[in-house]
């Protein structure tokens, strides 16, 4: 990106760094929410149906997870994926799949923890329905999270928000490569290193741009499938 | 149900193919290197160079001196390219580089308040930091182990100024970050710094502030370049990473080191040739 160049100049000319930057943020962030919901949807569904000793402390700490300092999860998953470090043969340090490792395990936590609570609210709601059908556990926790589709959506958002917003972990592991792994995040703390504020300050608007942008289509989204579903 | 979770194990998958690959065969190597290089805009100017001399992509991972050797001792770099020459020398008598090449030099500059509440301009480094202590005016040092922060460290040595010890004081804040960063901490609080040149010729947020000390010959900064070791860490790309050297100290790379100006002004300068450099 040129240095003189405003961050509006940037976004009216599709200036192409700065898309490959927003495009690679999109995808590494989304890629992180679906692999976070892989995890953490069966994590919190299991937490939420079934009973056992030292329940309550699993849900404490899922909900404490929530709250892991992303530069914290960088430096785990940087000393992990180094070469020194146990999966260092993998060359995955400074790369893009590195970024989506350490926001997989940001994320999980939240989609696991906020799945948890929208799950079991709505299995207090359908106890008595689920038991009078007699159905086994695994159709239950399928019922359920059919049922309450559009409650995780906000859930989804909500890790996608953590995951867009985030910087600490992506810049140590992915190493703020120009062209390679900068994404808006990692751009703004470099301009603003740099003391191009007024260019920091717009990427950031931009970010936040569009990170309403893409809620704005879940909510869409939402709103038809609840037409749709009667 | 079980489709909708196939469908995300198959979005996932397909996200994660979207992105970029990593293969061994790859022809791109991973420099760290310090903020400074990367700030002052000199990469963005001579890695273009390169790449279209011989196909090599350049990763550069900007860090301080400290931490971007510490990259290179993990061997999650293939070339370090720095400014501490003690460190430097470590890092190859310890086996993690396999040879020091002088590249070039840039120098420090002392910023401060236009004001200069200290009085120490017009002064040589020593006595300009003697100004600065003697009447407690307020210090932002990088704290981050870099070379800059490693150069500032040796000058107060010069100037008997102990600052971790006896003249410690709320006048002297490390803070831990970046070049960019202490500019702007400094900028923000009306406070001395000591910067590299280029770094400061191409930052924007200046405020109030503006040169207080240069050209005095203890302000000197070396840039050295080394391979990381591949009997260490065998997966270094050896040939790429002695390209990119070969070409940073050959006639075409150092051109193109002196020939990155901002407003007219040459930030770097090339010395490959300089024995002892």
């Amino acid at each position: 990106m040129a240095h003189e160049a405003s961050a509006l100049q940037l976004v009216l000319s599709a200036d192409p760094a700065l898309m490959a930057i927003v495009w690679l943020s999109l995808m590494i962030s989304m890629a992180a929410v679906a692999l976070a919901t892989l995890i953490g949807l069966p994590v919190g569904a299991a937490v939420a149906l079934t009973r056992f000793p030292g329940r309550e402390a699993v849900i404490v700490t899922l909900n404490a997870l929530m709250g892991l300092p992303p530069v914290v999860v960088g430096l785990a998953v940087y000393l992990l994926l180094s070469r020194s470090g146990p999966l260092g043969s993998w060359g995955l340090l400074f790369t893009p799949k590195a970024m989506v490792i350490a926001q997989t395990i940001l994320v999980a936590p939240i989609i696991a923890a906020l799945a948890r609570q929208t799950i079991e609210d709505l299995w207090v709601e359908y106890r008595d329905e689920l038991a009078a059908l007699n159905v086994g556990p695994f159709r239950r926790v399928a019922t359920l999270i059919w049922d309450a589709r559009f409650s995780l959506i906000t859930v989804l958002l909500a890790g996608f928000g953590r995951a867009a917003a985030e910087v600490g972990a992506i810049i140590v592991v992915g190493g703020n490569i120009e062209g390679f792994t900068r994404t808006m995040t990692t751009a703004i703390a470099l301009e603003t290193s740099k003391g191009d504020l007024p260019l920091a300050m717009g990427l950031g608007i931009v970010l936040i741009t569009i990170v309403i942008l893409v809620n704005a289509l879940a909510w869409t989204a939402r709103r038809a499938g609840e037409r749709f579903a009667g | 149900m079980q489709t909708r979770r196939t469908l995300i194990a198959l979005a996932a998958a397909a996200l994660l193919a979207g992105i970029p690959a990593v293969s061994a065969q790859d022809k791109s190597i991973v420099v760290s290197s310090t903020t400074s290089t990367q700030d002052s805009g000199l990469f963005g100017h001579i890695l273009p160079l390169f790449k279209a001399k011989t196909g090599i992509d350049v990763k550069v991972v900007s860090q301080g001196t400290g931490q971007a050797l510490d990259t290179g001792r993990r061997g999650d770099a293939d070339v370090v390219f720095v400014h501490a020459k003690s460190q430097e020398e470590k890092f190859v008598a310890d086996g993690f580089g396999v040879k020091h090449f002088p590249v070039m030099y840039n120098d420090f500059v002392l910023i401060g308040p236009k004001s200069d509440p200290a009085g120490a301009k017009g002064k040589d480094i020593v006595a300009g930091l003697k100004a600065i202590k003697a009447k407690s005016a307020p210090f932002i040092s990088r704290g981050d182990r870099s070379g800059t922060h490693a150069a500032e460290l040796s000058l107060w040595k010069i100037a008997a100024i102990d600052v971790a010890g006896s003249d410690k004081g709320p006048w002297y804040k490390e803070i831990g970050q970046g070049m960019g960063v202490a500019l702007n901490t400094a900028s923000a609080s009306n406070s001395y710094v000591l910067a590299d040149r280029g770094t400061w010729l191409s930052f924007k947020n200046r405020g109030d502030l503006a040169i207080v000390v240069e050209g005095d010959n203890k302000l000197f900064n070396q840039y050295g370049v080394i391979l990381v070791n591949p009997a260490k860490h065998p997966h270094v790309k050896k040939d790429f990473g002695q390209a990119f050297i070969e070409w940073l100290t050959s006639a075409e790379g150092q051109k193109a080191i002196a020939d990155y100006k901002i407003g007219g002004q040459q930030l770097f300068f090339a010395n490959a040739s300089v024995p002892g450099a």
